[in-house]
């Protein structure tokens, strides 16, 4: 049996997929979605969003469902919690390999792949990760009721966390590796004036200390070299977001931070293959500017598809 | 009350009753937030998969929730959801926090040769 050739194939259901996803079927092309986690992407981490234009105030969860809804509704067929083991882009025909064996075929793709928080990568913290580390303060923060906690990271997320985590906590220390902060003037100036965050500066945790659960983490100032040990009880991280793009070494053209490198139409250096969201080289990721890419990557791969069939015809006449 | 495809438990005696009718039982304790969706999906997915196992979630904020947040095996949990695996009516194993396909189906495997 001949296997289908889908119209367009897209990588990943954060906003970006699923804008692509509902657009691409909407134009009535045949769509299919893989997505390795659960649909939503970094959007389902997001508990309030409350600057998506028309929606006044919701759950990350309830527009990433939304948009499921949406995308399937127009005939997007969206596959999820599945692995991907091997790309075949330069053909005419692309091809994609998943772990299972199963290969789907598409005239074109949409890589959007989106980012996954970055960890540490110290000792302990595997360990610890749920007893005592968290990366979800409104999730995870009344475990941490009146007990001393730190902080990492120097962004809006970090000092807005560490204000929110001072609800519970009796003590944040925020540690940050530089001695200025990134964080817009608003959030620093939050955290500053909250009495119950106390700041170290220049310094990284190197380690992570405890039994069952986390009881110190072990601070190295970048400075001096020299290391401490802070005892605490809790340790959120926030320390920004990496791209899904390791599979694409290789194939696809990436800036030195593994962003894939696109045209303003979202093309990539391989004909047919375009990208969106939070996995390109660009400044501001929101899901306001996740749906932007999506939508001008499914309209520049819908023109390609056309193209392609227009092209087959003539070399078939 | 939660809001996914899988069986909410109300009580703690339904959650009595399901671990001593069931063989196998995966019970994920959280809320609708974004540590805890990721495991309500994986599971809604291997729920079709597996059906030598049972997928229920339970409200960790529900009075009820007691007999999984009070369950010695989750002493030193800080992070949600709280997911048991209930095999013969027992904790055969129990979680924290965010969990990936792959480790669910590797606790399944391990546990329940599901």
């Amino acid at each position: 049996m001949e296997q289908k050739i889908y119209d367009v194939l897209i990588i990943g259901g954060g906003p970006a997929g699923l804008t692509a996803g509902i657009y691409a079927s909407r134009a009535k092309l045949s769509v299919l979605i893989l997505n390795e986690g659960a649909v939503g992407g970094q959007m389902i981490l997001t508990n309030e969003v409350a600057n998506y234009p028309g929606v006044e105030k919701t759950t990350g969860y309830h527009l990433a469902n939304s948009m499921k809804k949406q995308a399937r509704e127009f005939g997007c067929i969206i596959k999820s919690n599945l692995q991907i083991a091997n790309y075949e882009l330069s053909g005419a025909v692309k091809n994609v390999e998943l772990t299972d064996g199963s290969i789907y075929k598409a005239l074109s793709v949409i890589i959007a792949t989106g980012g996954k928080p970055r960890q540490l990568n110290v000792l302990g913290e595997d360990t610890f990760r749920g007893t005592g580390i968290s990366y979800c303060a409104t999730c995870d923060g009344e475990f941490f009721t009146g007990k001393d906690i730190v902080v990492v990271g120097g962004g809006n997320s970090a000092l807005e966390e560490a204000v929110s985590l001072t609800k519970y906590a009796n003590k944040v220390t925020i540690i940050h590796q530089f001695n200025h902060f990134q964080a817009f003037e608003y959030a620093i100036a939050e955290a500053k004036e909250n009495p119950k965050i106390s700041f170290v500066y220049n310094s990284v945790i190197s380690q992570f200390n405890g039994n069952e659960n986390l009881q110190s983490v072990s601070v190295k100032n970048v400075v001096t070299g020299d290391v401490s040990k802070l005892p605490t009880q809790g340790a959120f991280i926030f320390i920004g977001y990496l791209p899904n793009t390791n599979a694409f070494k290789g194939i696809l053209d990436l800036n030195d931070m593994n962003e894939i490198i696109t045209t303003s139409e979202m093309e990539t250096n391989i004909p047919g293959v375009f990208a969106a969201g939070d996995s390109i080289a660009k400044r501001y990721r929101q899901i306001t500017t996740a749906v932007a890419d999506g939508t001008i990557a499914a309209l520049s791969a819908s023109d390609f598809v056309a193209k392609s069939k227009q092209h087959h015809l003539v070399m078939q006449n | 009350m939660l809001r996914t495809a899988l069986h909410e438990i109300e009580t703690a005696e339904e959650l009595k009753k399901l671990i001593s009718e069931n063989e196998n039982v995966m019970v994920c304790c959280g809320r609708m937030g974004p540590m805890c969706i990721p495991v309500y999906d994986a599971m809604e997915e291997l729920e079709v998969e597996k059906p030598n196992v049972k997928f229920f979630s339970m409200a960790f904020d529900s009075p009820e929730a007691w007999i999984v947040r009070n369950d010695q095996a989750c002493k030193g949990f800080m992070g949600l959801p709280f997911t048991m695996y209930y095999k013969n009516g027992k904790v055969a194993h129990a979680t924290t926090s965010i969990q990936t396909m792959d480790k669910i189906k590797a606790v399944l495997k391990d546990k329940f040769n599901a």
